[in-house]
């Protein structure tokens, strides 16, 4: 397809969906009745509710249907799949892995976050040092991994470095390291990408969720003699505690479903592999469809918990 | 709706002394200086590594660290240009893929999300708590979870209908990649929309369905007008994240329609030593997001805090 053509398909397809919905608009304009009321009403909310109950509902439980299948799906496999999960070597190595991201990525990334949004809190450049942390929210994982990739490149000691943490090992002293290869701390190094992009949502967060502490506490506090480490320990942190949450658990949702970074830098090779990426090798890769259903539904399961905690969280902070 | 008083939003600077400047002073000024010089250098020296190698001479890149271009700088173009139009990589197509995906993925959710969460919020029709409950709970689903079925669907749908996916699918495949985008996006658009349409005064729709006017004017004259600062904040929320994906062009295009994402996934794998190539192909695909993002800040951010942060 040319750039012409492709321009002209997405044109077309523009066009046509806003045509529908202004035809579905002058359509029901005039309605006034009780019943053509409802004909509106249901012209506002079907297409809404058909792309859902076709595109995920149907789908979604198709698939955990299919979880219990072999890998072609014709035959039914009791809980074979999940079983190989838990017990087949490499996949538990995947497990643990997985582990090792969900419990460092929300912690670090809002450790970092928070200290950083203390510091900088009204500076002279808080605006600009807050946009530089921010940024690489803006980016792909796959730019982001890209841009660490380059951090970590390898050479031998004896030859002149490009990538930058080498240089600085090479410098101390060190011998250059593998930062991708070496097992186990590989996973670590793809760790640190992730961390780096997500700061930026914690301290954004968090930097508000200071600013909005109510003044009349804090001078109370002041009064009181409190200040510096154990302000921020007993006033500021027990006030922002509903942000931290929805942070950490916001996090723990986006790492758990990410599967860029690894599949940008190793490829899932040298023991590196995440759930959210297993799923896409069992299914591309193996042509397992029972595997990846089942991945899918387990990532479901690890989920669910997290996001019902988190809506309940954030009820909570809306009450408020 | 808001997670925090949006008033007091992430640049408002408040002239009063806050928490975080006591405690400040209490880690003791030139330490707590040095701690956030020494993160943002962090945060902001990788990306900048990478900017400086996509600007310096493939000889150069191969044989001396970026960093010597502080002190012996050359810089030359010619990255770009074998990036974009060399035959190898070809990243200008992919360019245009991108847009082409882009521009539908944005506009059709949030359009069809604006309709229902309005329905959803001011229209009374039998189910409609159910239905806006359900739509709510279905934010959990991983789209890992949907893929393989709906792939199914598009491959071979129920009722003779035509095919979206395969050889010759129409729109040259473009179609669900933009169906799945829409898809996706729908349970959180609706759930924020309806949010911030539920906080508009009762009275004033109240009030024009007294003077004669029907839903579909008082949602074509008051409410899309009020409503724009909250669909531009879930409209770049959109726009970045389909952008920026990866896994929902894997499993749903092919190698005609790959956005730069999929197509720079590929080359850091088949050429991962070549920088010269990757480093330029990484700010090709980084350079319109991250226009995007500075330009319109104000409403990313407003859009983070009510919460929209797409699982």
């Amino acid at each position: 397809m040319s750039t012409g053509e492709k321009f002209t398909q997405m044109v077309i397809a523009v066009a046509v969906f806003f045509a529908v919905v202004a035809l579905i608009l002058l359509l029901t304009q005039r309605l006034r009745s009780r019943r053509g009321e409802l004909v509106q009403s249901a012209a506002f909310v079907l297409p809404a509710i058909l792309l859902i109950a076709v595109g995920l509902l149907y789908p979604a439980l198709t698939s955990i249907y299919q979880s219990f299948k072999d890998n072609t799906g014709s035959e039914f496999v009791g809980l074979e799949n999940y079983q190989t999960i838990f017990t087949d070597s490499d996949q538990v190595r995947v497990l643990l892995n997985t582990a090792a991201w969900v419990i460092l990525v929300p912690l670090v990334s809002t450790l970092v976050g928070l200290v950083y949004a203390v510091l900088v809190d009204r500076s002279r450049f808080e605006k600009v040092a807050k946009a530089l942390i921010f940024l690489p929210m803006a980016i792909s994982l796959v730019g982001a991994s890209i841009i660490w990739k380059f951090v970590y490149d390898y050479r031998d000691s004896s030859k002149q470095q490009i990538g930058l943490a080498n240089e600085l090992l090479n410098l101390v002293g060190i011998d250059s390291y593998r930062f991708l290869l070496t097992e186990p701390w590989n996973t670590v190094f793809l760790i640190i990408i992730l961390i780096w992009v997500q700061a930026g949502f914690a301290m954004t967060i968090l930097s508000a969720s200071i600013k909005a502490i109510p003044e009349d506490i804090i001078e109370a506090a002041r009064l009181d003699g409190v200040g510096g480490m154990k302000m921020f320990r007993h006033i500021t942190i027990p006030s922002i505690r509903p942000s931290l949450i929805v942070v950490l658990t916001t996090i723990s949702i986006t790492t758990l479903k990410a599967f860029d970074i690894v599949r940008t830098t190793t490829g899932g090779n040298f023991d590196t592999s995440v759930l959210a990426y297993q799923f896409y090798v069992e299914y591309f890769r193996s042509y397992d469809q029972g595997m990846a259903t089942a991945i899918a539904v387990l990532i479901f399961v690890l989920v669910m918990p997290i996001v019902i905690y988190n809506v309940r969280q954030m009820r909570k902070l809306e009450a408020r | 709706m808001t997670v925090i008083p949006e008033e007091k939003g992430v640049e408002a600077i408040v002239a009063q002394e806050s928490v975080a400047a006591t405690a400040k002073r209490g880690l003791s000024s030139p330490w707590a200086s040095l701690a956030a010089v020494v993160i943002a250098v962090l945060w902001t020296i990788p990306t900048f590594g990478l900017l400086v190698t996509s600007f310096r001479p493939e000889s150069d890149i191969t044989s001396s660290g970026w960093w010597t271009f502080l002190t012996d700088p050359s810089f030359t173009l010619d990255n770009y240009d074998e990036v974009l139009n060399g035959s190898t990589t070809n990243l200008a197509t992919y360019f245009i893929n991108s847009i082409v995906i882009t521009i539908p993925s944005v506009l059709i959710p949030i359009s069809i999300a604006t309709m229902a969460a309005y329905a959803f919020a001011w229209m009374k029709f039998p189910g409609r708590d159910f239905l806006f409950v359900a739509i709510f709970a279905l934010q959990i689903v991983p789209i890992q979870v949907t893929m393989i079925p709906l792939l199914k669907l598009y491959v071979q749908p129920p009722f003779d209908l035509m095919p979206l996916a395969g050889s010759d699918a129409p729109g040259g495949g473009f179609y669900t990649i933009w169906l799945s985008h829409a898809i996706f996006a729908l349970p959180l658009a609706i759930y924020l929309l309806h949010n911030f349409m539920s906080q508009i005064p009762g009275e004033l729709i109240e009030s024009a369905r007294v003077d004669g006017a029907g839903h579909v004017q008082i949602f074509t004259k008051i409410m899309l007008p009020l409503m724009a600062p909250a669909i531009a904040a879930f409209g770049i929320f959109q726009f970045l994240w389909v952008w920026n994906d990866l896994l929902v062009a894997l499993v749903f295009g092919s190698s005609e329609n790959a956005p730069l994402t999929a197509r720079l996934a590929e080359l850091s794998g088949t050429r991962g030593q070549d920088w010269y190539l990757l480093s330029a192909g990484a700010f090709v695909s980084l350079v319109v997001p991250l226009i995007v993002f500075l330009a319109l800040q104000r409403y990313f951010v407003r859009g983070l805090l009510a919460g929209s942060v797409k699982g």
